[in-house]
Parts: structure tokens; C-alpha cells; sequence
């Protein structure tokens, strides 16, 4: 496997050129720095996951199970019978290579595995060699190829380097979605106990502890008692939120980055201080503390258990509908399988906005929404009063997260309320937002920190556009509607585009709100002077 | 690099040659990636959709530039800033990944070899290659620092996960102890700790 210094004999050759083979005949080379770490074993007990055993992925030897090779054969047997959609992706690529340069991971690193048709190819060569009659007859010239060692440790080191953030989806002529080739393969991988820790960990809190940090009911509820002691310090206003109260109108369930690391907090501030602000009759939940589900990048079973409590609660809480943080996986596991998983919630009924009256017909049979569509609504509405002149500071871009583009289409209620809290707006270039949007490069998680080296090359694509804006407009904040996006988006602008800070759109809600009764403020949410207000006490 | 000197016919000819130099000088690097995506590197123009090789061959392009105009060592870091920071985090070894600077000395005599004036311009090719070689050096520096604020990054992203917690840990501390002598309190654990 790879070291990183070469050897005196190899500086002596001054040739650097790549040799020319053909992918197959290309052998893995693991590197430090790209993977996460295994999973701990007490974390896969807690779920159950099978095949528990020690490994180290730069090691040789992995421990497999005796019977490895027939477990991933059964494992895609299964499934095909199981997905149509996975069965007919298997099928019908041909390979035209729309998708090949549309990976930010393909572009950051160069390596033609991370092409998302290659990276399909790693599988679908499997595939067609245990289960297509031309793959069993005809062997490599047919592109099939055994299921080797070698080859297991290339899918898991590939599928791995997929975000599942679907860009290559948008290209592809017959609407291959590439994420769900990644999810079949890591799926595979996770029946073989070759789980990530950044990824077990997650899971075993949120199933033990209701989130993904593993807070406990007092540690959320003294969490956000420390931001009101913050709100209050820059309000004068002391916010009163409740929590598990059975009764409120609305259940509110937010990822716990939001409660716990920087900057999601000040996203959270900006929720406490807009719920005040409205006197929205809602609470929180220290039950379904979680809104992203980290069991989403294991396997759709996993993922179907962690997402239960969010309908459960909000039923023992008798609450009418539920409104949604800001996130982003979050919402493509909320939008595109809560429903048909744990649904339909009956019990609720279709989110109307107590303050607009606006109904929101899109969720419909969901019964859940984004607080980015209820903050746009509000505003269209003219129910907030706002001063974006204390955003005067920032010189803000908006980077799409990708489930929420990709996965949602939610393109427009983001940039309407940036242009109504924020003086200064900018766009990136065309073809890096939207539908179109580059990755963080950090998601469906791999955004730990021993995997820096490939957070880096797979967040060079977005932090590209945002140092055209910054040269170009001298843009200093990323705004964004993604937990993930806020804990690590900073290291890639950090890397790429210093003096680049990273923000949740609630944050820049917050400072602009004017609220009822509030003192003169001269600070913002991370308790920073506001502009013209350098050095008031 | 104020102090190399111009050499006017060797630079004369740089200028000429800039284009020809700077192409085969990029496809070197190019060289240095997997076959497939060095095609898709050389091909695609637009910026965004291909940030490795823009960067790299805008970066190569202006260090020609600033070679020839001996510019000092800010711009020219700038330039090589750009490159070296994509090629740190990328799969090379540090030799590997800086190799592409030396190369130019074998570009630049492969485009000089044909040239009537080849034996004058030799003479001058010492000096041509100090101030690559004044490249190189500066090029470690770029590369530890790059490898460095990856480490940083990570110790950061631990820091941000906490800075909250630590910040309200000192609050309560602080509201619970004000009016409390804080080496008391460690005089008084330390006695604890003996045993007395």
C-alpha cells in the first residue's frame, strides 16, 4: 500500500509518467489520508450489523469472513431482486461518458475510478460476471471480472469516495442515479462489518440516544439554554423555547450539529429568535433530536429505524405538523422515503403556516417542511421586520447542498431570503449552483478529519466557484442549508479560499431580524461587533 | 529573485517560444496523471468544470511570465501557490508532486536545440536554471505549508466541534468559583491527592 515519501531508488528515476493500463489491470492502491477509519465494534453491536471483526483498511489481510465472497454475491442477488431500479442501472449504462467529469471527487483527484461510470463499473463488472450469461461466458471481454479480494477492497475504497450527491445523475442520458449504486455498494460493504466509524458512531448514538452526537435530553436542553443566555446578551430578549410539550401546534427537528458545534449554533439561535419573534406555538423534541440519519449510509433497513421517531413523536406529542431544520440529507431522506417508510401520518395534518395561513400543499401526504420554505413564506408575506444593513459585514454567495437541490429542487426560497436579510448577494458561476451545484465534498459521511486529503480534492470544484466571487466580488461568507455543509465546509475554504467564513441562512436571519422590545444592537450572532459598531460596549 | 539578472536574448527567446514552451511544459504534468484524465485535463477549457487543469495551466502560463520579467518572489509565489496547493492534497509523493518545476529546464532545451544562436544561448542557461532552481526552493516551502495547514484543519474542525462546550464549561466554572482563589483550589487538590 502506499507511503507518502518515495524511496532515494525511485528519485532517482526522474520519469513521473503514469503508466498506461487498462482499468482492470489497475491495481488498488489504498492511501492514508483518503479513507475514514473502521468502525469501533461496540458501535456495530448496538444496530446489529453482522460480522463484526478488526481490520485496518491498509493492512492486507482485512479478516474477512470464511464465506465473504458468497455473502457479497447474495448480497447483490438480494438486491436486485429487491430494487428494480438497482437491477436496471446494472443493465442499461452505455457508457457514453456524459456523467465521467461531472464528479467533483473525478475532478479533484484525477483518478479515473472516481469517474461515477467507472466507479459503476467497479460493480456492474460483477455483476456481470456471476449473474448475465455473456459476463459467465465471456469473462473480461464482456467486462466481467471475478470477485477477488483485490476487487472487494477497490469497491469499499471507491464507494467511499462517493458523496451520493447526484450530479452525475443530472447528466446522464438515462437517468442513471449513481447514488444508488454507491448505497448498493457500501450496503454490500456493511454486510461484511467494513463499516466507517464516522459513520457507525452516528448511527449507534442516534438509535441509543435519539441524534447523531449522542446528546442526552439535559445536554440539548442546557445546549440551547446556553444560546439563549447568547440571544440575550445581544437581544436584550430572553427566548423561552419548550421542549417534549405535548399539545404545541408544531413539532421542530433540527440536525444536533445545529446544537452543538460552530458555526451550526448560530443557525440555531436564528430558529429560537424567529419562533419568538412569530410566538410560534411549537417545541422541541429531545426524543427525535435528530433530523439527519447517518443509518442512510449503510442501509435503507438502518435507515428506516433511525428516521421512526420523528412520525412516533411527533404523535405522542399530539402535534399538528412538523417543520424541518436546515439540512440537507436530512431532507432527502425526509422528502423522498419518510413517508413510504413510517408514513403515512395520518394523524397529522397538512402544514399551514399559523402566521401566513399559507398551506403548504407540497407536503401534503408528507406533513413535514422546510424551515427555508416557512422563513420565505413569512417574508413574501411581510410578517418580518428585517434590517439587512446588519448584514452589511458579509459579502455572501449561496452554495446549493445538494439534497436539497438535487434531491428537493428547492432552488428559489434560499436566494429570496438571502436577498431580503443580506445587502450583498452574489451568485457563482452557472454551472456550479443548482441543479448543477458542486458538492462540499465531505457527505454521506466522510466528513471526519483523518480523511482530509480527500475532503480537499473533492471540495477543490466548489471552493473553485467560491474563490472566482471572492476575487472577483470580495465575497467572505458561504451561505448554506446544510448541517454537514457548516461542519465542514470551513476547512475547504480554509485550504482553498482564507478568510472565507461559512454560515447558515438562520444566522444571517438572525442578525437581521429586528425583534419586538429589543435593545440596540451592536453585536452580532457569534457575539462579533456589528458594522459601524466597532468597539460599543 | 530581484537579485538574478535579465538575460535579454535568453528571455527574447522565452517570450517567443512562450506558448510552445508553456504547452509542452503543461503536458509534462499532465503526464503525471492517469492517462484518461490527462486528455480530459488538456481538453476542457472552462474553468469550473475543470478546475485542476485550468489552474495548473493558468498558474504555469503567469510563472513563465514572471520568470522572464524577473519578478519578485511574492508574485511568483502567488502563481506557484495555485499549483502546489493542488498538487500537495492530490496522489503524488513530494518529489512527485514537484518534479513539474524542474522540468522546465528540460523543456526549455528541448525548444532552444534547433535555434541558430543554440551555442550563445547555452552560455546563458546557467543563469536560466539558478533561477529555477531559486523555483524549486521555494516550492518546498509552498508544499510544507500546504501539508501543514491540513493538519491545522483538522485540530481546527476538532476545536469548532467543542470551542461551545469548553466556552460554557469556563462559564460555569467561573460563576461557581469567582469569589474563590484559584490556587487555593489547586493547593487544596493537591493535598487531596497526597493524601493529606
Amino acid at each position: 500500500m502506499a507511503k507518502f515519501t518515495a524511496k532515494p531508488a525511485e528519485l532517482l528515476k526522474i520519469d513521473f509518467k503514469t503508466p498506461k493500463t487498462d482499468w482492470m489491470d489497475t491495481p488498488v492502491n489504498i492511501r492514508e489520508h483518503m479513507y475514514c477509519h473502521p468502525a469501533k465494534a461496540k458501535d456495530l453491536e448496538v444496530v446489529d450489523f453482522p460480522n463484526i471483526h478488526e481490520w485496518r483498511p491498509v493492512d492486507e489481510n482485512w479478516n474477512l469472513p470464511e464465506n465473504w465472497k458468497e455473502i457479497v454475491l447474495n448480497g447483490i442477488k438480494e438486491r436486485l431482486q429487491k430494487y428494480r431500479s438497482f437491477h436496471v442501472f446494472m443493465d442499461i449504462c452505455v457508457r457514453c461518458g456524459a456523467c465521467a467529469d461531472k464528479c467533483h471527487f473525478y475532478l479533484g483527484t484525477g483518478d479515473p475510478k472516481n469517474m461515477p461510470v467507472l466507479r459503476a463499473e467497479l460493480l456492474r463488472s460483477v455483476y456481470r460476471k456471476y449473474f448475465t450469461t455473456g459476463g459467465k461466458i465471456f469473462g473480461k471481454t464482456a467486462g466481467a471480472r471475478e470477485l477477488t479480494e483485490d476487487v472487494l477492497k477497490e469497491l469499499w475504497y471507491y464507494f467511499y469516495q462517493c458523496t451520493e450527491c447526484r450530479r452525475c445523475s443530472v447528466f446522464c442520458p438515462y437517468g442513471i442515479d449513481t447514488a444508488e449504486i454507491t448505497m448498493m455498494g457500501r450496503e454490500l460493504t456493511n454486510l461484511l462489518g467494513l463499516q466507517l466509524g464516522w459513520i457507525a458512531g452516528p448511527v449507534a448514538n442516534c438509535y441509543m440516544k435519539g441524534n447523531h452526537l449522542g446528546l442526552e435530553p439535559h445536554t440539548v436542553k442546557s445546549n440551547i439554554e446556553f444560546m439563549i443566555d447568547d440571544i440575550e446578551t445581544i437581544t436584550g430578549i430572553r427566548v423561552n423555547p419548550t421542549f417534549n410539550r405535548k399539545g404545541a401546534e408544531i413539532l421542530f427537528v433540527t440536525p444536533s450539529g445545529d446544537l452543538f458545534g460552530v458555526p451550526g449554533v448560530y443557525t440555531a439561535m436564528g430558529y429560537l429568535m424567529l419562533f419568538h419573534e412569530l410566538g410560534l406555538d411549537y417545541t422541541w423534541s429531545t426524543y427525535a433530536s435528530e433530523g439527519g440519519n447517518f443509518g442512510f449510509f449503510t442501509s435503507n433497513e438502518m435507515a428506516k429505524r433511525l428516521n421512526y421517531k420523528i412520525y412516533a413523536e411527533a404523535k405522542r406529542l399530539g402535534v399538528k405538523w412538523i417543520l424541518g431544520g436546515e439540512c440537507g440529507h436530512m431532507w432527502r431522506v425526509l422528502h423522498q422515503y419518510m413517508d413510504t417508510w413510517n408514513g403515512p401520518a395520518d394523524f397529522l395534518e397538512v402544514p399551514k403556516s399559523p402566521i401566513t395561513g399559507t398551506v403548504f400543499e407540497n407536503a401534503k401526504s408528507l406533513k413535514m417542511i422546510h424551515v427555508i420554505e416557512f422563513a420565505a413564506d413569512l417574508i413574501k408575506h411581510g410578517k418580518l421586520k428585517l434590517d439587512p444593513s446588519r448584514n452589511d459585514h458579509l459579502k455572501v454567495t449561496f452554495h446549493d447542498s445538494c439534497n436539497i437541490a438535487r434531491g428537493m429542487g428547492m432552488f428559489e426560497e434560499p436566494r429570496y431570503v438571502i436577498k431580503n436579510v443580506c445587502n450583498h448577494f452574489y451568485e457563482m458561476p452557472e454551472n456550479t449552483i443548482r441543479e448543477k451545484t458542486f458538492c462540499c465534498g465531505s457527505g454521506t459521511g466522510l466528513n471526519a478529519s483523518e480523511n482530509m486529503e480527500l475532503r480537499m480534492r473533492g471540495g477543490l470544484p466548489r471552493a473553485n466557484a467560491v474563490k472566482y466571487v471572492r476575487d472577483r466580488y470580495g465575497v467572505n461568507t458561504v451561505a448554506n442549508i446544510c448541517a454537514i455543509d457548516r461542519a465542514t465546509l470551513q476547512a475547504s475554504m480554509d485550504y482553498w479560499v482564507p478568510g472565507t467564513a461559512v454560515a447558515g441562512i438562520h444566522e444571517l436571519i438572525g442578525n437581521a431580524l429586528v425583534m419586538k422590545g429589543e435593545k440596540e444592537r451592536t453585536q452580532d450572532l457569534r457575539l462579533e461587533p456589528l458594522p459601524g459598531k466597532e468597539g460599543v460596549e | 529573485m530581484s537579485s538574478l539578472q535579465s538575460i535579454r536574448s535568453l528571455n527574447e527567446l522565452l517570450l517567443e517560444k512562450k506558448q510552445a514552451i508553456l504547452e509542452k511544459w503543461f503536458d509534462s504534468v499532465l503526464e503525471t496523471y492517469p492517462h484518461d484524465s490527462a486528455k480530459f485535463l488538456k481538453r476542457q477549457k472552462d474553468q469550473f468544470a475543470n478546475p485542476v487543469g485550468s489552474t495548473i495551466y493558468r498558474g504555469m502560463g503567469s510563472l513563465l511570465d514572471l520568470i522572464v520579467n524577473s519578478a519578485d518572489a511574492d508574485n511568483i509565489t502567488k502563481s506557484l501557490d495555485e499549483i502546489i496547493r493542488i498538487r500537495a492534497i492530490q496522489d503524488f509523493t513530494p518529489s512527485h508532486a514537484l518534479a513539474f518545476v524542474v522540468d522546465l529546464k528540460r523543456v526549455v532545451r528541448e525548444e532552444i536545440k534547433g535555434e541558430t544562436c543554440a551555442s550563445q544561448l547555452i552560455d546563458e542557461l546557467p543563469e536560466f536554471d539558478r533561477r529555477v532552481d531559486g523555483l524549486l526552493l521555494l516550492s518546498f516551502d509552498i508544499y510544507m505549508k500546504c501539508r501543514e495547514k491540513i493538519y491545522e484543519l483538522k485540530a481546527n474542525e476538532l476545536r469548532n466541534m467543542t470551542s461551545k462546550l469548553v466556552e460554557r464549561a469556563n462559564r460555569i466554572f467561573e460563576a461557581k468559583y469567582r469569589n474563590v482563589d484559584l490556587e487555593d483550589i489547586i493547593s487544596q487538590g493537591n493535598k487531596t491527592e497526597r493524601g493529606e
